[in-house]
């Protein structure tokens, strides 16, 4: 029973990731119909960033925080504006995809150019005492990293539905056609929605790196791993990337815990391809609400 | 076949011939023949992305089930060698089927997806359950054909371009005909090819397999040839550099591919020496000319002497 909870504990906490990166990929696909194969590689941006400015320059914690996801917006914005923008008007799909493979690898090389095959990570955020939950343990940042991908989720909630961009945003998502009618520059909202998802995969970077070790190499796994977690939510529904997300992790602890820790992975690739073949809507999903995609 | 792919197929027959006359040097032999077996596996994802307009991330996979499965049965089982890599590549096949039927029935760029999952999960079964697990395993008997055993670079290199120049044939012949035709009005535009009457679906599906085939032979061709296997060179990573050659080289041409596995094989080699860029290089060059070279070496060569021609 210890062990089951501690396997929860642990899934949750790496299926937080999954779930900010499913949620990335949502927001770009949502309003560009892409998938951004290089999703993964902001998280690995947030992790090997934060080290470079807190540990590597020794810059206090909150400057730190604000230059990582000031670079992981940075290489977003730059990533739209230099390839998708010039390369989306042709309406290939075929290339869009390639485009973002080619980005991913680009950013693989330039992060194991400046830090190399080693894996970096950081003291949690807080110090303390793990916590004791029936036996089960729990550290500080695994408290942290639900509780900040919790803001996340609220703060994206409160954007999309209260703000006038985050509807403009939503609006391109339901009918670009209609919302350029309307007077929204699609433009600019396809670049808000890279630097969004860029800075929201940062996050969960740089709150998992104290737990789980971050290498210049993590991004492609990471990227297939929140695309089924988006995929079983339904693509393009935030709420069940989430979902998806922590299903995901926490089915991946318990493969790890109780079968062999080298079929850890195969989990997701598994769910993936199931989905795919019986029930692309998503798992969470009827086929009826893909079309509507709200978040 | 039209006259200009028959006269380049010639030419290539030529050079094959010609090639180890110009050289004796083993390690430039041994290259050739890395080249060879890369562009197989180009070949195949060409027709798949420019003539089906689909993309295969998993090309990885079937090179693996060819390279691992003819191995074993051929090292383990001792059933020939010949006929242990028709059993691997009938297996690829299969495989290709199944994974194809699912992911072609939707609309859009679900295989694309379905076979970056499938890869992996192929790679994630080598590595745990392929024989030595992750530092792989040797002694693979070396290719025999009816008794013959081949053992010099020589003689693979002439088997490995033998192979090519007959899928060449092979593949330039399949695009001119009625498939190839059909192939390209999917990619063109899917509707019109519907209202003509042409079983979409069905024809992705042959063109999947096909480049799952071409693969599987590549994986087995290779495993024979180097005698040794390690789940290291089944990865994703091989999966892009494939799909790298095919962009470099042209979507539009199954030449390319041959260009595209040329470029991208001797690249590591000048490269050596700077092994901590190479990612990033390779990363730059794909990136590059998607934005700026998106037709690939063979049609801009293509284009440039038909211009020069009309001057």
């Amino acid at each position: 029973m210890t062990l089951l909870l501690q396997f929860l504990f642990s899934g949750l906490t790496t299926g937080t990731v999954y779930a900010l990166v499913g949620i990335g990929f949502n927001i770009v696909y949502n309003s560009t119909s892409i998938i951004n194969l290089a999703q993964g590689e902001f998280v690995v941006i947030g992790g090997l960033m934060m080290w470079f400015f807190l540990e590597g320059m020794q810059l206090p914690f909150a400057v730190s925080l604000s230059l990582t996801l000031l670079t992981a917006a940075v290489v977003g914005l730059l990533m739209e504006r230099l390839t998708i923008k010039p390369l989306l008007k042709k309406g290939d799909l075929l290339l869009m995809i390639m485009v973002t493979i080619a980005i991913s690898i680009l950013i693989r090389g330039i992060l194991m150019f400046k830090f190399g095959k080693d894996p970096y990570t950081y003291p949690p955020f807080t110090e303390g005492e793990p916590i004791n939950f029936y036996g089960a343990v729990i550290t500080q940042q695994t408290l942290w990293v639900i509780g900040i991908t919790a803001l996340c989720i609220v703060l994206l909630y409160l954007f999309f539905n209260k703000t006038m961009t985050g509807r403009a945003m939503r609006a391109c998502s339901l009918d670009v056609k209609a919302a350029r009618l309307m007077g929204i520059n699609v433009s600019n909202i396809v670049m808000l929605s890279f630097i969004i998802s860029a800075i929201i995969g940062a996050i969960g970077g740089i709150a998992i790196t104290p737990i789980s070790l971050m290498e210049y190499d993590k991004g492609a796994m990471l990227s297939v791993k929140g695309f089924c977690a988006a995929i079983m939510g339904g693509l393009g529904r935030s709420r069940g990337a989430v979902a998806g997300g922590f299903t995901l992790g926490i089915l991946e602890s318990l493969t790890a815990g109780y079968i062999h820790s080298g079929f850890k992975d195969a989990v997701a690739l598994l769910i993936m391809l199931f989905i795919l073949f019986v029930k692309p809507a998503g798992i969470f999903g009827k086929a009826e609400i893909v079309r509507l995609r709200k978040f | 076949m039209t006259k200009g792919n028959a006269i380049a197929v010639l030419l290539l027959g030529i050079l094959v011939i010609l090639f180890p006359q110009l050289t004796t040097d083993n390690y430039i032999l041994t290259i050739a023949i890395f080249i060879g077996i890369n562009a197989l596996v180009a070949i195949g994802l060409t027709i798949l992305m420019g003539y089906a307009g689909q993309i295969s991330l998993g090309q990885a996979g079937f090179y693996g089930i060819g390279a691992y499965i003819s191995a074993i049965l051929s090292l383990y089982l001792g059933l020939p060698v010949l006929l242990s890599m028709i059993i691997a590549i009938a297996i690829a096949s299969i495989t290709a089927v199944v994974l194809a039927i699912p992911s072609l029935r939707l609309k859009g760029h679900y295989l694309a997806v379905a076979t970056l999952g499938f890869g992996e999960i192929i790679h994630i079964i080598l590595h745990e359950w392929g024989p030595g697990g992750p530092s792989g395993f040797g002694d693979i008997p070396p290719l025999s054909i009816f008794g013959y055993i081949l053992h010099s670079t020589l003689e693979y290199f002439y088997l490995i371009w033998l192979c090519i120049i007959v899928i060449m044939i092979f593949s330039l012949n399949l695009i001119n005909s009625m498939t190839g035709k059909a192939l390209r009005a999917i990619h063109d535009s899917e509707i019109a090819s519907l209202t003509l009457g042409i079983n979409i679906t069905k024809l992705k599906i042959k063109v999947f397999v096909l480049s799952a085939v071409y693969a599987a032979l590549a994986g087995a061709l290779y495993a024979h040839y180097v005698t040794f296997l390690s789940p290291s060179g089944f990865s994703l990573f091989y999966s892009v550099l494939v799909l790298m050659m095919v962009v470099i080289g042209g979507i539009s041409n199954i030449w390319g591919g041959i260009a595209g596995a040329l470029i991208i094989t001797i690249l590591p080699e000048v490269l050596r020496g700077f092994k901590e860029f190479d990612i990033l290089v390779y990363g730059m060059i794909l990136t590059l000319s998607l934005l700026f070279m998106r037709k690939g070496i063979v049609p801009l060569i293509i284009e440039t002497y038909k211009r020069w021609i009309s001057k």
